[in-house]
C-alpha cells in the first residue's frame, strides 16, 4: 500500500487542483483552529531559528547592547572564522566518518535482514524478528554501561570504532521494521515470476526488492543518520581525547569555553546543522513521503 | 489492508515446493546473521549485563566485584529514587498532552493539500534537524534573564530566571520538547490523515455533518493507529531525554529535572557508582517494557498495526 500512496501523495504537489477540490480539508469551511495553531506554532518554531542566524553574524559587543530580533547592522563573519580556527573542523570530520560509517553497514544489514525476513520462512528468522521487534519498545540508551564495558573489553575505548559499533546495533530494530514493511508490499506475483526465470534469492534481492524498497531506503537510511549525527550520549561516553569528538560533544565543550561568546556559539551551532539542512533539502521528498508511510497508520 | 500483511507472511510457504523450502530458509537465514550478531552484541548482551551488573560493585575502571544486593539495596532506600521516578513521569505525561493534540490539529490541517501548507510543512521540520545539544545550548542562550530575548525586549515576562526555579525549568524542559517535536508528530498525523478516504468526509457531508462533527466522528476515530504509534514513540522516546536535559539544566536546579536516564549517568560515570547506575537502568528498562504493553493493550498493538498497516 505504502509503494502506492507514497508517490501518489508527492505528485499531489504539482497536480493541486484536481485534488482542491476533491480533499476532505477544501470542500467545508476553512479549518479556522487547526490553521491558526498551525501558523502560531510556525512562528514559536521560525523565531528561534531566526535568531540563531542572525545573532551568528552579530559582533560580540553588538549582541549584549542591540535589540535580539534586529537585523545585524553590521554583518560580520569573526564568528564563523573563530569556529572554524578551532577544532572544529576535526570534530566535523570525526562525525562525517562515523555516521558515514554507521548508516552504510546498517542500511544494508538490515535490508538484507528485511528481505529474508519477509521472503524466508523458519523458526530462525521469526525469532530474529520478534528479537528486532522487541529492541523497539527497549530504550537502548539504559544499556550504555554494559555497552561501555563491553567497548572497554574489545580495546576500543576511545576510538571512532567505539560509536559506530553501538550506533549500527542500535539503528537495527526501526530500520528492519520500516524496510520490511516495504518488502511485504512487493507484490507477491513479482517475486513468483522471479522465481519462475529461474533468478536466484540473490538476484530477487538486488533486481527486485532492492529498487522498489528505494523510498524506504532513503528513509531509513536520512532518519538514522539525522540520529547518528546528532547523538550524545554515546561519543560522550565511549571517547575521551577532544581528537575524538564529534560535533554535538564538541559544541558542548565549545560552549562551555566560550560561554559569554553568545553569537561563536550560535554559528557553530549553525556550522553543525548546515551539512543536514542540505541534505534535508535534497532528499525531503523521499523523506516525508517514505515517513509518512512508515509511521503513518 | 489488515488482511494484507498476514496474507503475504503466509504466502512464503506455499510458494515453495515442501522439498525446497528447507533449503530456501536455510540460504535465506544468512542474510539476517550480521544483524542478528551485532543486535545480541550490542543489545542483547548488554540487556543482560546491566542486570548482572546491578548486582555488582564497579567503579568503572578497576576490578568488578559481585556484591548481592548492595546495589538495590541502596537504590531501593533512596528517596531520590522515587523523585527521579516522578519527574520521568511527569515529563513523559506534560509532554505528551502539550504534543498530542496540537500534532493532531496541526497535522490535519497540513493534510490539505494547499500550496502554503505545503510550503509551511517544509519549515516545521527544521527543529528536527538540530542535535539536543545544539537546541539546548541556543535556548540556554535565549533564556537567559540577563542576556536573553527577554531582556533584549525589554520583557519582563521573559526574563525570569527560566533555568533557576524547580517549575519554571520543568516547563521549559516540557516547551523544548514540543518545540523538538511536534512538527514530527505533525507530519506522521499528516499522513495519517491522507490515508482516510475522502469517501467518508463526502457521505459526511451530504449527512449535513459540519467541520468539527466531521473532525471528531471521522478524523479522530481513523486515526486510532495513528495515535498509538506516535503515542508509543513520544513515551517510549520521553525515557531517553538524555541530552537534552543534561545540556540544558543538568537536572537542576537542585534535583528539580534529574529524570532516570541522568540520574543514571550521575551515579555511574560521575560518581562511579556503576552497581547502583546498573540498578537504575534496569527500572528504566523495565518502566520501558511496561509502557510499550500497556500501549499494545489500550489499542490492539502498536507494531503489529504498524506492520499490518504501512
Amino acid at each position: 500500500m505504502a509503494t502506492v500512496t507514497a508517490p501518489a501523495r508527492t505528485r499531489s504537489g504539482s497536480k493541486k487542483a484536481p485534488d482542491r477540490m476533491t480533499g476532505p480539508r477544501s470542500t467545508a469551511r476553512r479549518n479556522w483552529l487547526g490553521g491558526g495553531l498551525a501558523w502560531v506554532w510556525l512562528a514559536i518554531v521560525l523565531i528561534p531559528i531566526y535568531w540563531i542566524v542572525i545573532t551568528s553574524f552579530k559582533d560580540q559587543s553588538v549582541y549584549f547592547s542591540a535589540n535580539p530580533l534586529a537585523l545585524p547592522t553590521d554583518p560580520t563573519l569573526t564568528n564563523y572564522q573563530l569556529v572554524v580556527e578551532s577544532d572544529f573542523p576535526r570534530y566535523f570530520l570525526n562525525s562525517v566518518i562515523v555516521t558515514v560509517g554507521s548508516i552504510v553497514p546498517a542500511v544494508l544489514i538490515s535490508f538484507l535482514a528485511s528481505f529474508a525476513i519477509v521472503r524466508g520462512t523458519g523458526r530462525v528468522l521469526k525469532g530474529i524478528n520478534t528479537l528486532l521487534l522487541m529492541g523497539l519498545a527497549i530504550p537502548l540508551q539504559a544499556t550504555i554501561i554494559p555497552v561501555y564495558l563491553i567497548i572497554i573489553q574489545l580495546g576500543l575505548y576511545d576510538s571512532l570504532a567505539a560509536i559506530i559499533l553501538p550506533s549500527i546495533a542500535f539503528a537495527l530494530p526501526l530500520s528492519v521494521l520500516v524496510l520490511s514493511n516495504f518488502i511485504r508490499d512487493v507484490p507477491r506475483e513479482l517475486f513468483e515470476s522471479m522465481r519462475v526465470d529461474g533468478a536466484s534469492d540473490w538476484k530477487t534481492l538486488w533486481n527486485l526488492a532492492f529498487p522498489l524498497t528505494k523510498p524506504a531506503l532513503v528513509t531509513v537510511t536520512i532518519y538514522n543518520g539525522l540520529g547518528i549525527w546528532n547523538g550524545f550520549l554515546l561519543p560522550l561516553i565511549l571517547t575521551q581525547s577532544p581528537e575524538k569528538r564529534l560535533l554535538p560533544l564538541g559544541l558542548w565543550t565549545f560552549q562551555g569555553q566560550y560561554s559569554v561568546n553568545v553569537p561563536a556559539i550560535m554559528a557553530s551551532v549553525v556550522l553543525t546543522t548546515l551539512p543536514i539542512l542540505v541534505l534535508y533539502v535534497i532528499g525531503r521528498r523521499q523523506l516525508m513521503s517514505g515517513l509518512t508511510a512508515g509511521f503513518s497508520k | 489492508m489488515t488482511t494484507l500483511a498476514p496474507a503475504a507472511l503466509q504466502s512464503a510457504p506455499a510458494s515453495t515446493s515442501p522439498g525446497g523450502s528447507g533449503i530456501r530458509a536455510r540460504s535465506l537465514t544468512w542474510m539476517a546473521l550480521p544483524a542478528l550478531v551485532l543486535f545480541v552484541a550490542f543489545g542483547v548482551i548488554p540487556l543482560v549485563g546491566v542486570l548482572v551488573l546491578s548486582f555488582t560493585e564497579w567503579d568503572g575502571i578497576g576490578k568488578i566485584r559481585p556484591a548481592g544486593f548492595d546495589s538495590w539495596r541502596a537504590v531501593l532506600t533512596d528517596p531520590a529514587l522515587p523523585h527521579a521516578l516522578w519527574v520521568t513521569f511527569l515529563v513523559m505525561a506534560l509532554t505528551w498532552l502539550v504534543q498530542t493534540p496540537m500534532s493532531i490539529l496541526i497535522g490535519t490541517f497540513l493534510a490539505g493539500h494547499q500550496r502554503y501548507r505545503e510550503f509551511q510543512a517544509v519549515l516545521y521540520f527544521i527543529p528536527l534537524l538540530l542535535s539536543s545539544a545544539a537546541l539546548a545550548i541556543t535556548y540556554k542562550a535565549l533564556l537567559d534573564p540577563n542576556f536573553g530575548l527577554g531582556a533584549g525586549l525589554k520583557l519582563p515576562i521573559l526574563a525570569q530566571d527560566w533555568l533557576g526555579r524547580p517549575n519554571l525549568a520543568m516547563g521549559v524542559i516540557i516547551f523544548v520538547v514540543s518545540w523538538q517535536f511536534i512538527p514530527f508528530h505533525s507530519l506522521i498525523y499528516q499522513g495519517g490523515v491522507r490515508q482516510i478516504p475522502t469517501s467518508m468526509y463526502e457521505a459526511a457531508l451530504i449527512d449535513g455533518a459540519g467541520r468539527v462533527r466531521q473532525f471528531f466522528s471521522i478524523t479522530l476515530p481513523q486515526l486510532k493507529y495513528t495515535i498509538i504509534t506516535s503515542s508509543t514513540l513520544m513515551i517510549v522516546g520521553s525515557l531517553t531525554f538524555f541530552d537534552l536535559i543534561f545540556v540544558l539544566t543538568a537536572g537542576g536546579p537542585g534535583d528539580a529535572t534529574r529524570v532516570l536516564a541522568l540520574d543514571m549517568y550521575i551515579r555511574g560515570f560521575q560518581a562511579n557508582l556503576m552497581g547502583p547506575a546498573s540498578a537504575i537502568a534496569v527500572i528504566l528498562v523495565l518502566v520501558g517494557l511496561a509502557l510499550a504493553l500497556l500501549l499494545r493493550r489500550l489499542g490492539g498493538s502498536a507494531t503489529d498495526s504498524q506492520l499490518e498497516g504501512a
